[in-house]
Formats: C-alpha cells, structure tokens, sequence
C-alpha cells in the first residue's frame, strides 16, 4: 500500500492556494471533528478576520431513520453573519458528499451567503451526490471497507490515518 | 364406590401418620379396610397422598360477577388444585345477606358435584356496615360465619353489636382488619416502595389499628372471630399477644404473601394490586414465620378471578386480586421447603388447620372421616400459563414460573372428580 | 420481573419513562445534546429537519398548557407534526380504556406518545403496548416522575454550577405529592450530588424519603444553610383540604423562600422552580423576580432538553 500523504504539507500547500483570495468578506467555518483542527490551522496562518466558525451537522443528516441522533453532538457557533458571506467551508475528508449537503443546508438556516467554497485536505472519490471541492491538497483512493481520517497529535501536528470501517 | 388409594405416602396431618401406605374408601368415607376388595385402585407409587385441601376463600364469582368467572369454571379449577372444599366470602352481587341467595348458591354447587361449598353470609346487610342480617337465618341457610369481605364497617358502634349478636348464636365472625380511614385512598403499602413509585400508600398501622380495636371487642363480646388476610409483621405480633391471652381468636394468610412483597411490585405490575397489598420483607418475613409457628392458622388462595381488561390498566386503577385455587398447593410446598417444613407440617395448614376453623369432618384421613382426598406429585413441575389454569382468571404474580406439586387425583365424598392427563 | 424498559438492547433510550434506572452516561448524553439544541433555540431560524415527517402525538391525560406547549414548541422546532390530544374531551371519558385509546392513536402512524396521566406508571403500561417503532415519552404520571423536568432542572444546575461532585442541593416544600422532586433526586443521586435535601413538614415528607438518598430537614433555616441550589416545589390549594397542612400564610411562614431565609444559602445560590409559582405561598416575589432567581432561563432549557430527548428516542430502533 502507498504511503498516505503528510498532512502538515498538504496543509501548507491549501494556506498558498487560498491565501490570493481570502478578503475582507471572507469567513471560514469548520466541519466537527477533523475539519476543526485543519480550519483552525488554516484559519490562524491566513489570518482570516473573521472569527472561526465551527459546525456540526447532527441535527441535518440523512441517515437519522437508519442510525438515530449521532451520540455526542457538539455545538454549531458561527459568530459572525452568514447573509451576503463568502464562505470557505472546511472538512478533512470528501467522500460521498452527504455531509457537506447537510453542512449547506445548515448553513442556509442561519442565513443568505454570497458564495460557498468548499476546502478539503483529501478528497477520496466515492461521491453519491453532486458535490465538489474548490480547494482539495490531494486525490487519493481508499478501498471501500476503510475510513479515511485527520488526527491531530499532542503537538499539534496533523496527520492522515486509515482504520477500518466498522 | 369401593377404591383403593395404594402405595402412595399417605400424609395425615391430623392423625401424624407420614408412611408408604394404602387408602381405602367405601360409601363416600375413609375406611380401615375393603370388605370384598376394591372396585378401582388408584395406583399411588412416588405419589403423596394428602386429605384435599380446605380453602377459606375463593370467590367463586357467582351470583353476579359472571363476565368474570362462572362456578363451573371456578370450580373445575378448584378440583383441579386439589382443594376439596372452599368458603367463599359474602361480596357477590347482591351479596350473600339473603337466605334465598345461600340456599341457591349451595345448590348450584352442590349439583355441579366437585368441590364442598361453604358459603360465609354477610355481616351486615348490602355489606353497608350499617344494618344486621339475619345471621340465624342464613346459618340456617348454610353460612358457616359472617364477614365484610372487603367492605368496610367504619361505625366501631356497628361493630361491637355485630360481633355481640354473632356471639349470642355462637356464630364466628371473619374479618379483615383495615381501618377504613387511613387505607382510604391507599393501593400499596406505605414504604419505600410506594414513596419511589409515586404511589398512595397503605400504613401497616391500618391495619395493626383496627387489630388492636377488634381484639379489644372480642374480649368484651366473646365472639369468635377469625382475622383474614394478615399482612403485616405488627398484626402477627398482636394475634400472638391475643392467643397467648387465651381469645377465641384465629387467622390466616394469603398464600402470596408468604413469597411476595412490594419489591415485587417492579415496573407497576399491576397483577401485584392486592388487598390487602403486598407489604414490606421484613412483614413477609414476620408472615412466613408466623404461619409456620402457628400463630397464624392457615393459608388461603383468597382466589379473586379478575379479568384482563381490569388489570390492563394504570396500578391505581387495577382491580386489586388474584387467581390462586390452583396455585394454593405448589405455593404452599414451596413455603414449607423454604423452612424446611416437614411435610406434614406444611400440608396442616391447608388441610387439618382450616377444618378446625370451618368446623369440618374433611381435612383427615382418619376412618369415618369424609373421603375428600388429594393425590399429586410433590416434585412434579407446573410452569404457571393462562393457558394452564382452569379459572377464568389468569391474574397472577406467577405468571411464567415453575413451581412443583402437580395435583393427579381429587376425589370429594370418595368420588374422583380430577384426574389429570 | 421486567426489564429496564426505557433502554433497548444496546443500552440506547427508546422511551423516557423514568430517571430512576437511567445510568449516568445517559443522563450526561441527554444533557450534552441538550446544549446542542440550545445553539439551534438562540439563532434566528429556530428549526432543524430532523424529525421531518414524523409525527408526535401530546396525549395529555390530566390538562396542562405550559408543559404541552413546551412539548408543543420542542417537535415543531424539530420539524415534526405535532397532535394534541386532550382527553379529557374525549373518548377517555366515554369510558374507553387507555390502551384502547393509544391503539386507535397507534393506527393514525404515530411516531411519539407524549404523556401526562394522573396515575403512576401509566407511561410504563403504554410503552409495554405500543409497535417496536412508536415511542414514549412521559410527560409527568401521577406522584412518580417527571423526567423531562427532572433533565432541565438537571441541566440548570450544571448550566449555573458545572459540577455536581461539589453541590449541597436543596429542595423545598411538597415532596410527598411530587413527580418533580423525586426525578430531580433520582438524577442528583445518580450525577453524583454529595449532599441532596428535602425540607418540609412531616405530613408533606413520603415515607421513608431517606431511602432516594436525601438528609431530610424539617427546619427551613437549618436546611438551607450553605446549599449552593435552592429547588421550591409548587404548593397546591388541595392539600389545605386533605388535612395537610392548616393554611397557606402558616405555610408560607415556615417553608416559604423570601429574601431573609436564602441569605442562610451561599450567596452565590440559585433558586429554582418547576413553575406555575404561588407567589407568596411557596416563595417571596422578591426572591422569584431576584439575582439569584433562574427561574425563567429554566424554561428556555426546557425547550433543548425536549428537543434532545425527542430526537434522541424517536432515532433509536
């Protein structure tokens, strides 16, 4: 198996790529839990004005007939506006499109914004809905009975993990 | 019909007899021995073979409360129990204050031709608590006491009359004691169970309260009176104060409340509702050693056929009872064991013990005695089922249990009247 | 003997029937995702999707509006149809049984039964009748509980306090006839309260209180000192009539809250109260309408705490 790419490197290359075009409207929010830390990264080295937002999606998911509430969720914050925003939205892993769906839809309960882009630090293909990332640090394929996932060490680093789906 | 009953452990509390042994039965009596040998033998081997147990309360449902058993079907269950005879309490509707209505229940009963019927007459009439019956005329009829069942009698003037005019015939008085007041409004027994579960209580002291007023107009009429339905330790305490005083005073207890308490109320079981209720452990304890010490006489099935849509219902508003005529044998060997009872002991007080309070011949297997007999297998298992009971009431605490003492033969007047597969 | 029927097979809530059973990590859960819900209640629009196309029946046995309202605004925020039932209207007078009647209910494709009933235990009766995919939630029955009151007081203490290791609580007043004291003891207990009191007059006290884990006080002064939360529990005209007590201004003398007898409390105390208030009864309106009153951000938690416990059982299989 191929070595999983190294996160930090990634990271630094999304903080080159997003750094032309973060202004003054920009806001970013963060998808619990692996898109927190990265957004928190990102959000600190493009010294993005705004404070972070950070988001949990329990309460939109598709799958709540199948699997009920999600144990623990945690709260959505977004401090500042969401009307007339231009949004850069974070999570770790794209994989079927359904949570950054119900991240959208939660999102436009708390207001209009301008525009979303939406920031990944890996998108593993496999999508089941219309959905794509302006801004991905890497490509790569994950057999299908593996979860790909971010961890952030005790020293802050982070790096790319696979376990096996249960 | 000449029978032998052979080979089985012939157990005769009133004689003490407890031996590998033969029965003989002519002309409806038990005899020494069968001139020109028997006409049907009973084959006893690894069997007991016991006098039919007495019971001094089961409601047979009729007159009135047919919807929720009739007496065919109560007394089907009460042969298949073994008991061979009952006393069923006044609460019928109308109740027993009539002599009409005791001559035809005995009638009934007595053309079924399974189990003896003892009516007990109301005390008062309606069971108001407020008139006299005609307590001469329904002994005539056939009461063999008077009571209120569960109806209270809260005028103590009322009482003290009734109990005087009872004992001007002699007749005995059943009651149960419950001191109206402090019960009213009660559907469990006021303790830690209660207070968790959110439900109105029952003091213990209702109960040891209205003991303690009955004893102290037993002294002062010289009735007799039998206590029913005991369930706490206080009143087992105050009937061995009273007999040890020498009062013409017995009792007896539930049989459920020798293995149940309000622990057993659980999720707000609703086949628990009894009355009296089902009180602390340490009362059931109380209970359980009474009876075995014989302060308390006797045990009872208080059998109340209650049907389901009455017990499908929230705790407080569930008709309080249970099925028991064909649980009062497996419940009762299951108390004897439990303290290690010889079981001679344990079958005296659902046979010999109630007798002596009914004032009956059965209860023996003396000579001359009534041939009412009971054969079963003491270890033989009974998994308690709606589908297994014979009553119309399925209500039970056990439901789902597997006891041991499974009845084989009943025979009333040496006639088998149950047999089973 | 039946099981803990509140929890299915992996320990997950199915119905909330009771606090009394409920371990600990549940009750925390309940909390926490009740704070979750709390973000969904301050921002503008008030509904999630969750419970889309799921329908949550009130079955409202003995009246109430505030509770069935709260219940009422809970599923509406959670984008679920909302029945309510006022029985007493109804077909329970015309003597049909309470099982009949949630069967009938059961029939129109109901998802969740909130109950209230004057008798203990009747929640635990329905929930032992209704389909594998319906679910109850007990709105208070008779004396014995009332969890979702017992959660936002729970949720308010942490909310004030954050830990329950450390707390003296009180609660004040007619315990005997209360649902909602004797589910907040179960969770204080079960949280881990060193120190939980009830205070009140013996003919207000249940019988064999100290049982549920309480120090019981019959002198107010004496059992509020040092309490860090102050409970006042509603006071009803009937028990004047049941020989309970003598008035209510000898009441309100001796067990009523006002301003003199929380200063015997830590100063940093919070004084609670499940509402409707008998101002002048149980408490001082100086003390309901004071610093230290949190009385009405109570009721906003309730709301979360609904919010959390509806989706959390309506989700489980």
């Amino acid at each position: 198996m191929t070595p999983l790419p190294d996160a930090e490197s990634l990271c630094a290359g999304l903080v080159a790529e997003l750094r032309p075009i973060v202004g003054p409207n920009t806001a970013m929010i963060g998808l619990y839990t692996g898109g927190v830390w990265l957004a928190e990264r990102l959000h600190a080295e493009l010294a993005i004005a705004e404070p972070l937002g950070t988001m949990d999606i329990a309460f939109y998911r598709d799958d709540y007939n199948k699997q009920g509430l999600a144990r623990d969720p945690k709260r959505t914050r977004i401090p500042f506006t969401v009307e007339g925003r231009d949004l850069l939205l974070v999570d770790d892993v794209l994989y079927t499109g359904r949570t950054v769906r119900a991240a959208m839809n939660e999102l436009f309960d708390y207001g209009r914004p301008a525009s979303i882009s939406l920031v990944v630090l890996a998108d593993r293909n496999g999508r089941e809905l219309p959905i794509c990332a302006q801004h991905c640090g890497v490509k790569v394929d994950v057999p299908a009975d593996m979860r790909l996932r971010l961890r952030r060490g005790d020293d802050g680093k982070l790096r790319l993990e696979l376990e096996r789906a249960e | 019909m000449k029978i032998l009953i052979r080979n089985g452990r012939v157990v005769d509390p009133a004689s003490g007899r407890d031996a590998v042994g033969d029965v003989a039965i002519a002309d409806g009596r038990i005899c020494e021995s069968l001139a020109g040998g028997p006409e049907r033998v009973i084959d006893a081997r690894g069997l007991v073979v016991a006098p039919g147990l007495i019971d001094l309360s089961a409601r047979l449902r009729e007159p009135g409360f047919e919807y929720k058993a009739t007496l065919e079907s109560e007394m089907d269950a009460a042969v298949a129990g073994g008991v061979t005879s009952l006393a069923c309490p006044p609460d019928t509707d109308p109740p027993l204050d009539e002599p009409g209505l005791v001559d035809m229940l005995r009638r009934r009963a007595k053309a079924l031709s399974r189990a003896r019927v003892y009516p007990v007459g109301a005390l008062t009439v309606q069971l108001a608590g407020e008139r006299l019956t005609e307590m001469a005329e329904l002994a005539e009829a056939g009461c063999v006491a008077f009571s209120q069942a569960n109806a209270p009698l809260s005028d103590t003037q009322v009482l003290w009359r009734a109990l005087q005019y009872a004992a001007t015939f002699g007749f005995p008085v059943w009651l149960r004691a419950e001191d109206y007041c402090l019960a009213r409004g009660g559907v469990a027994h006021d303790g830690e169970v209660a207070t968790r579960l959110g439900l109105p209580g029952i003091p213990a002291f209702a109960e040891t309260i209205a003991l303690g007023a009955l004893l102290e107009l037993v002294r002062a009429s010289g009735a007799r009176l039998h206590v029913c339905r005991l369930s706490s330790a206080g009143a087992v305490q105050l009937m061995r104060a009273a007999k040890a005083e020498g009062l013409p005073v017995s009792c007896d207890v539930g049989a459920h409340y020798v293995h149940l308490s309000d622990m057993d109320l659980g999720y707000f079981d609703s086949h628990c509702r009894l009355t009296p209720p089902l009180r602390s452990q340490r009362d059931r304890e109380a209970l359980s050693a009474g009876l075995a010490d014989g302060t308390i006489d006797c045990m009872c099935s208080d059998h109340t056929p209650v049907d389901e849509d009455q017990k499908q219902l929230p705790f407080s508003e569930a008709e309080p009872g249970a099925t028991g005529l064909e649980l009062l044998l497996p419940l009762a060997l299951k108390w004897g064991a439990q303290r290690n009872l010889p079981l001679a002991k344990t079958l005296a007080r659902i046979t010999s013990d109630p007798a002596r309070i009914l004032g009956v011949q059965s209860g023996r297997l003396t000579a001359g005695a009534p041939a009412d007999v009971v054969v079963f297998d003491p270890l033989a298992p009974v998994r308690i089922s709606a589908g297994m009971l014979r009553s119309q009431g399925k209500n039970t605490p056990f439901l789902g249990y597997e006891l041991e003492g499974r009845v084989r033969y009943t025979l009333v007047a040496g006639k088998p009247v149950y047999e089973s597969e | 003997m039946q099981s803990n029927p509140q929890l299915n097979a992996n320990g997950e809530l199915r119905h909330l029937l009771s606090i009394e059973g409920l371990p600990g990590e549940v009750l925390l859960g309940i909390l926490d995702t009740a704070a979750s819900f709390v973000g969904v209640t301050e921002r503008e629009v008030k509904k999630v999707p969750i419970l889309r196309g799921k329908s949550v029946f009130n079955l409202f046995f003995e009246p109430s509006t505030r509770t069935r309202t709260t219940f009422e605004i809970a599923a509406k925020r959670l984008s679920a149809d909302v029945i309510n039932l006022n029985i007493a209207a109804s077909s329970q007078t015309k003597g049909e049984s309470l099982l009949d009647t949630v069967a009938n209910l059961s029939a129109m494709q109901a998802d969740v039964f909130v109950v209230r009933h004057a008798s203990s235990g009747a929640p635990f009766l329905i929930a032992q009748h209704v389909k594998p995919h319906e679910h109850v939630i007990n709105a208070g029955d008779g004396r014995h509980a009332h969890p979702t009151q017992g959660l936002l007081d729970l949720y308010t203490i942490r909310h004030y306090k954050q830990d329950f290791s450390r707390l003296t609580v009180a609660v004040v007043g007619d315990v005997l006839h209360s649902r909602v004291a004797r589910s907040l003891i179960h969770g204080l207990t079960t949280l881990g309260t060193p120190e939980v009191r009830v205070i009140g007059p013996k003919t207000l006290l249940p019988t064999g209180v100290e049982s549920l884990g309480v120090r019981v006080f019959h002198d107010m002064r004496e059992g509020l000192r040092g309490a860090d939360v102050v409970v006042m529990l509603r006071l009803q005209s009937e028990r004047m009539r049941g020989a309970l007590l003598p008035s209510a201004q000898e009441f309100f003398k001796h067990y009523g809250l006002t301003a003199e007898k929380l200063a015997l409390a830590r100063p940093d105390a919070i004084v609670m109260h499940p509402g409707p208030m008998n101002r002048g009864v149980e408490i001082d309106s100086s003390v309901a309408d004071g610093p230290n009153s949190v009385i009405l951000p109570q009721v906003t938690f309730g709301i979360a705490v609904r919010m959390a416990v509806m989706s959390m059982v309506a989700g489980t299989s």
